[in-house]
């Protein structure tokens, strides 16, 4: 477990070394869309990955702590994923890992490459639940509560993590930021089918490639 | 650092006292889905109530100059302190949702979904600005005292410029969230305390500080430190655009008073007055403060309740 503030966070060391333990190859982190939670093993689809495979569960997801009282964003989860990334770099700012978001979890993967970008070697941004997000501008946006039990998912999660603004404009600064400070020319690629309005301006910035999961991964092994 | 020399003077509550400043007659804790309130009355509590609500980085006792003036004409005056400041709770998340869902417990809890008049500060004016939008049925008017967001103040630079600082702050940010856990806030003398708050509120008297300190502030064996959550930080950024909420104020159907101190301010959100006015409801006004910083009410507590207590009517 980690520590992120008062949430114990649930960081799961599917593969703790690499395949060959010979190699020196950096860690893949993989995080789990909106509602869902880290896998129990190394899935098929990221065997192929030569070096260490984690999993984090984002706040209020599978083992981490559910909060009382919502509160989410993205931004938040971005700074779960900075815990983690801490963790697997031992601290070392010269060392990097790579994330593969789904769904929400793209969303914040595209983040973390632009907020640490010397340390997100690549992001891949994949389909999964909580891929669109909510409206790209202002909207009359309702004001609720919940009753919740403390099980996870969160309930406010699902809906405040559903719904939280994501203008174009404002996706495309974090490759910005990642073009700017990632030690590769191509820190993100777009691995999704669906393409929801800031995942489009995504694609369309420099700096960001298109390609299938599998290619995806061995450009960043 | 021990209690010292600056301590003296404090009344029989362990408080600064300022001319005009009185503590609510009632305080106690609201259970707001799973977070807990503190909430402060001022005026007797049969009388009808009047919702106050404080900025970023302020308390609900910020109010003790402004809210007696209020309760004293006949107001329940009912403030409460935001999630993570003053006495309530430190929680693990904190957002504008999270906020205006405490809101409404307290909504609930005191007017049980009759209209009733609101007075908001800074962020809370903004907070509250968005509440009438998305349930005007809870308001019978809004106040908004410099709360009423513009527009980022971005420094002209070239966007590779842009993206550096935004860069900086986005470290600096998750940088401070990897502390958070252990933080605390810097501890120091009463006068400390109040003169470091003096340098984001300049206009203040000291005396003012010193009474925030003791109100806001509790005191340890080794000095006295705010109350406010470690885990909040000044500034931050984020996808919300302060000028979406000046495109809710044209549609606000009650009545909408503004009042804004002319004088910028760091604390206040750099509105110009003149980008307000075209943006007014229907039944709406704005009043433009000269001299008067982003704090109105506790520079001109006499000046500001007037217009409030005119603006919203007899109690009723």
């Amino acid at each position: 477990m980690l520590r992120h503030n008062k949430i114990e966070l649930a960081l799961h060391l599917l593969r703790p070394e690499p395949l060959d333990a010979s190699t020196s190859t950096r860690p893949l982190l993989l995080l789990h869309g909106l509602g869902d939670r880290s896998p129990s093993s190394v899935p098929n689809w990221c065997q192929p990955w030569p070096g260490p495979v984690a999993a984090l569960d984002f706040t209020g997801h599978g083992d981490s702590t559910v909060p009382a009282g919502g509160g989410y964003s993205p931004e938040l989860l971005m700074a779960d994923v900075d815990q983690a990334l801490a963790y697997l770099t031992d601290d070392d700012p010269d060392r990097s890992i790579t994330v593969l978001g789904r769904g929400l979890g793209a969303y914040v993967a595209l983040q973390i490459a632009g907020a640490r970008a010397g340390q997100i070697h690549g992001a891949i941004l994949l389909d999964g639940p909580g891929l669109a997000g909510g409206p790209t501008g202002p909207t009359s946006q309702s004001v609720f509560a919940l009753d919740t039990d403390g099980r996870s998912p969160d309930p406010y999660a699902l809906v405040e993590l559903g719904r939280d603004l994501r203008p174009g404009d404002y996706a495309v600064s974090f490759v910005n930021l990642a073009n700017a400070g990632a030690p590769t020319d191509t820190p993100i690629t777009v691995a999704s089918s669906f393409r929801p309005k800031w995942l489009a301006a995504v694609v369309e910035a420099p700096g960001v490639a298109e390609a299938s999961l599998a290619d995806a991964l061995a450009t960043y092994a | 650092m021990a209690s010292d020399p600056d301590d003296s003077g404090l009344d029989e509550h362990g408080e600064s006292p300022f001319a005009g400043a009185r503590r609510p007659e009632r305080t106690y804790d609201l259970p707001a889905h799973g977070v807990r309130i503190a909430v402060h009355e001022w005026g007797d509590a049969d009388a009808p109530p009047l919702m106050l609500m404080h900025g970023g980085f302020d308390f609900a006792r910020t109010f003790d100059g402004f809210a007696p003036k209020l309760a004293d004409a006949g107001w329940r005056v009912v403030s409460w302190d935001q999630r993570g400041h003053g006495n309530s709770e430190h929680a693990p998340l904190y957002s504008w949702d999270g906020d205006l869902r405490d809101t409404l417990a307290v909504f609930d809890h005191v007017a049980d979904g009759r209209p009733i008049p609101v007075v908001g500060h800074s962020k809370g004016g903004a907070l509250m600005t968005q509440l009438a939008d998305a349930q005007p049925h809870r308001f019978r008017c809004l106040v908004n005292m410099d709360g009423i967001p513009y527009k980022r103040n971005l420094p002209d630079v070239a966007e590779h410029e842009r993206t550096t600082m935004l860069a900086k702050d986005l470290a600096g940010w998750l940088d401070h969230r990897r502390r958070t856990a252990t933080a605390s806030r810097k501890p120091g003398t009463l006068d400390d305390l109040a003169r470091r708050r003096g340098r984001m509120n300049p206009r203040l008297p000291h005396e003012w500080l010193r009474r925030l300190v003791t109100t806001g502030g509790f005191e340890s064996e080794d000095g006295w430190r705010w109350k406010i959550d470690p885990a909040l930080r000044f500034g931050g950024f984020g996808p919300w655009r302060p000028e979406w909420m000046l495109m809710r104020l044209p549609g606000l159907p009650m009545p909408f008073l503004g009042i804004l101190g002319a004088e910028m301010e760091e604390m206040g959100w750099g509105t110009p007055p003149r980008k307000v006015l075209p943006y007014m409801p229907l039944d709406g006004r704005c009043e433009v403060l000269d001299d008067v910083g982003h704090f109105v009410h506790i520079e001109q507590p006499e000046l500001v309740s007037g217009i409030v207590l005119d603006f919203i009517g007899a109690p009723s």
